[in-house]
């Protein structure tokens, strides 16, 4: 884990003494001009590619600032600067609802699925009992399960509680934990010694204190990868608000920019300004989010990656 | 007493795990055993589904749109989880290169990932546009007339792989990951014997990151096999709007109009069952065939 923050270092004894060896072996030393230039081709190399990666927020965000018959004329900086489309955005659409909407429900789903995948972590890491093992395969199985498979009962599970056309159905699912996270909050308290907890036991603890006032506190770093992960997925998803939410005023954000892309792209009266405008709207919380917990999500997904 | 502490413990951790007991068995057992149900009948929610044996899946095998969303998907997997493969692989190579300086590198390549699908789908028709949109800008100032990538059917489908390389930074990080648990003796040990640079990244770093490399490849395609959200919000209109582009139809998209537009319930139930059925065959045939090529560094200890 801390191999992302801290590069191996180049030189342990065992390098030296290969170092060492080489030399004295007389082998063609390590080519130090070519390897100048190599640096300079790798940082070109990066740097266009970093370009790539970058240049469409930077398309996107300009173009929202253009008047609409310039969305399209590619020009980094605006011919015309204006602010008209971001009013636009706010005549035609909702979109003050939409936020107050996107917001709540990623909150809810993201208190929602970190407290109750902790719980259910913890259940399986620091207690043993017959039929863990088999308990956590079954967890880990339902990760491969496809949403399809589910989608069609669950709808009707809401529709049956009356919540279908409610913002209900987009969170409060993660009140019973997701597999994913549960096995990545797992890991995590899997990796705490054990003394801590016996001493907290031996001090009068009971099992719920020793959860809340000992292990989560030494979990954080774990409890906001898991908050961080959910809150993307929960702000940026559009099957399930497709799915249950029916009146343009119950929208989510995402949802709200797929009923403009309907109203005034190909469908409709080609008004592509205000989409751009929309969209910029629609990500750039999700890039603060990111330059605010930049390191949580690297060394999270790295995570996932090595457990997996 | 040995049996009474046991029993306490299991009933506290039990008490734990009750959520995803929960969870589990109202939104998972029972939906995996419902859409089984389902998919025997005719549902369109308001009327009791009426049982209907295999009409559903007979209709399937002749539903000239289910063939059209299969391959479609199929050819989709096929072009994007390499080229995935391939660009994160490179990428995180390079990376692993830049030593100290790749930070401010990796943040670049992992931003896009951050990005809505709902806003990657809007870009792909804002960028890709044909006429004017900025690839094609680009293509016609070293003098190619690019194709009409949102339109034409047979341009579709490579615009969207390239647009999903675009958020491979996940995989870049978990590839860079396993690079840098590399043991640098290994290297070391390799120059001393004299292996140049490709013989290196060959017989030392592609062995050594394989395990992460055939995660990331088991992943894309199951996620593959799902698109849903940037193709959907390009080509297929929602509610009253109707638009729609064949070359584009993914599975999922007509499972989700099936189910959620035309209420055809248990046609889509038994479409959810194809899927999940497709996806298991296509992760085992995986698994056995890149199994010989990965290697476990827990075998030699």
């Amino acid at each position: 884990m801390t191999a992302l923050d801290t590069p191996a270092p180049r030189l342990d004894p065992a390098t030296a003494v290969a170092v060492e060896t080489v030399e004295v072996a007389k082998e063609p030393a390590p080519k130090e001009v070519g390897n100048r230039l190599g640096r300079w081709l790798l940082y070109a190399a990066l740097s266009l590619i970093t370009l790539a990666f970058v240049y469409p927020f930077v398309w996107l965000l300009s173009a929202s600032f253009k008047p609409r018959g310039e969305v399209f004329d590619n020009r980094l900086i605006p011919k015309t600067f204006t602010l008209d489309n971001y009013v636009s955005v706010w005549q035609e659409a909702p979109m003050a609802a939409w936020l107050f909407n996107t917001v709540l429900v990623t909150l809810l789903a993201t208190a929602a699925v970190t407290v109750s995948s902790a719980m259910v972590a913890w259940g399986f890491s620091y207690f043993r009992f017959r039929g863990r093992n088999l308990l956590f395969g079954v967890v880990l199985a339902t990760m491969m399960l496809p949403g399809a498979v589910t989608m069609i009962p669950t709808y009707l599970i809401w529709d049956a509680l009356g919540q279908v056309g409610t913002l209900t159905p987009l969170w409060a699912g993660n009140l019973f934990g997701s597999a994913f996270y549960i096995f990545l909050l797992r890991q995590f308290f899997l990796g705490l010694p054990r003394d801590v907890f016996e001493a907290a036991r031996i001090d009068g603890a009971n099992n719920w204190q020793i959860f809340t006032r000992v292990a989560m506190p030494l979990t954080k770093p774990a409890l906001i990868v898991t908050a961080l992960f959910e809150f993307q997925a929960a702000w940026t998803d559009l099957m399930r608000p497709l799915i249950y939410l029916r009146d343009s005023e119950d929208f989510t954000v995402p949802r709200g920019l797929k009923s403009l892309v309907d109203q005034f792209g190909f469908g409709g009266q080609w008004h592509w300004e205000i989409i751009v405008t929309a969209s910029v709207i629609t990500t750039v919380p999700m890039i603060v989010l990111f330059f605010l917990g930049q390191r949580h999500f690297v060394q999270g997904i790295a995570t996932t990656g090595s457990k997996g | 007493m040995g049996r009474q502490v046991r029993s306490r413990e299991t009933r506290a951790a039990l008490l734990f795990i009750s959520p995803w007991i929960v969870g589990f068995l109202v939104f998972t057992a029972y939906p995996v055993i419902y859409t089984g149900y389902l998919s025997f009948t005719d549902y369109d929610v308001i009327n009791d589904p009426a049982f209907v044996g295999f009409d559903n899946f007979k209709e399937l095998l002749e539903d000239d749109k289910v063939a059209l969303a299969l391959r479609n998907t199929f050819i989709f997997a096929a072009m994007s989880v390499p080229a995935q493969l391939l660009v994160s692989l490179a990428l995180a190579l390079l990376l692993n290169w830049a030593g100290r300086a790749s930070g401010f590198f990796r943040t670049a390549f992992f931003l896009p990932k951050m990005t809505p699908p709902v806003a990657i789908g809007v870009l792909f028709l804002l960028i890709f546009n044909g006429q004017s949109g900025l690839i094609n800008g680009m293509l016609g100032t070293i003098g190619i007339d690019g194709p009409a990538w949102t339109t034409d059917p047979s341009w579709v489908k490579p615009g969207l792989v390239m647009m999903s390389l675009w958020t491979v930074g996940g995989s870049v990080i978990i590839l860079l990951a396993a690079l840098r648990n590399v043991p640098q003796e290994l290297y070391d040990a390799a120059r001393v014997d004299g292996a140049g640079f490709w013989r290196q990244t060959w017989s030392i770093t592609i062995p050594m990151i394989s395990g992460a490399m055939f995660f990331v490849f088991i992943v894309d395609t199951i996620a593959a096999f799902q698109s849903f959200s940037e193709a959907y919000t390009a080509f297929f209109g929602s509610g009253n709007t109707t638009y729609s582009n064949d070359a584009a139809l993914f599975y999922a998209i007509y499972l989700f109009q099936q189910a959620f537009q035309f209420l055809h319930m248990g046609y889509a139930s038994a479409m959810a069952w194809v899927l999940f059925v497709i996806i298991m065959i296509v992760t085992f045939i995986q698994i056995r065939v890149t199994q010989r090529f990965v290697y476990y560094e827990a075998e030699t200890r």
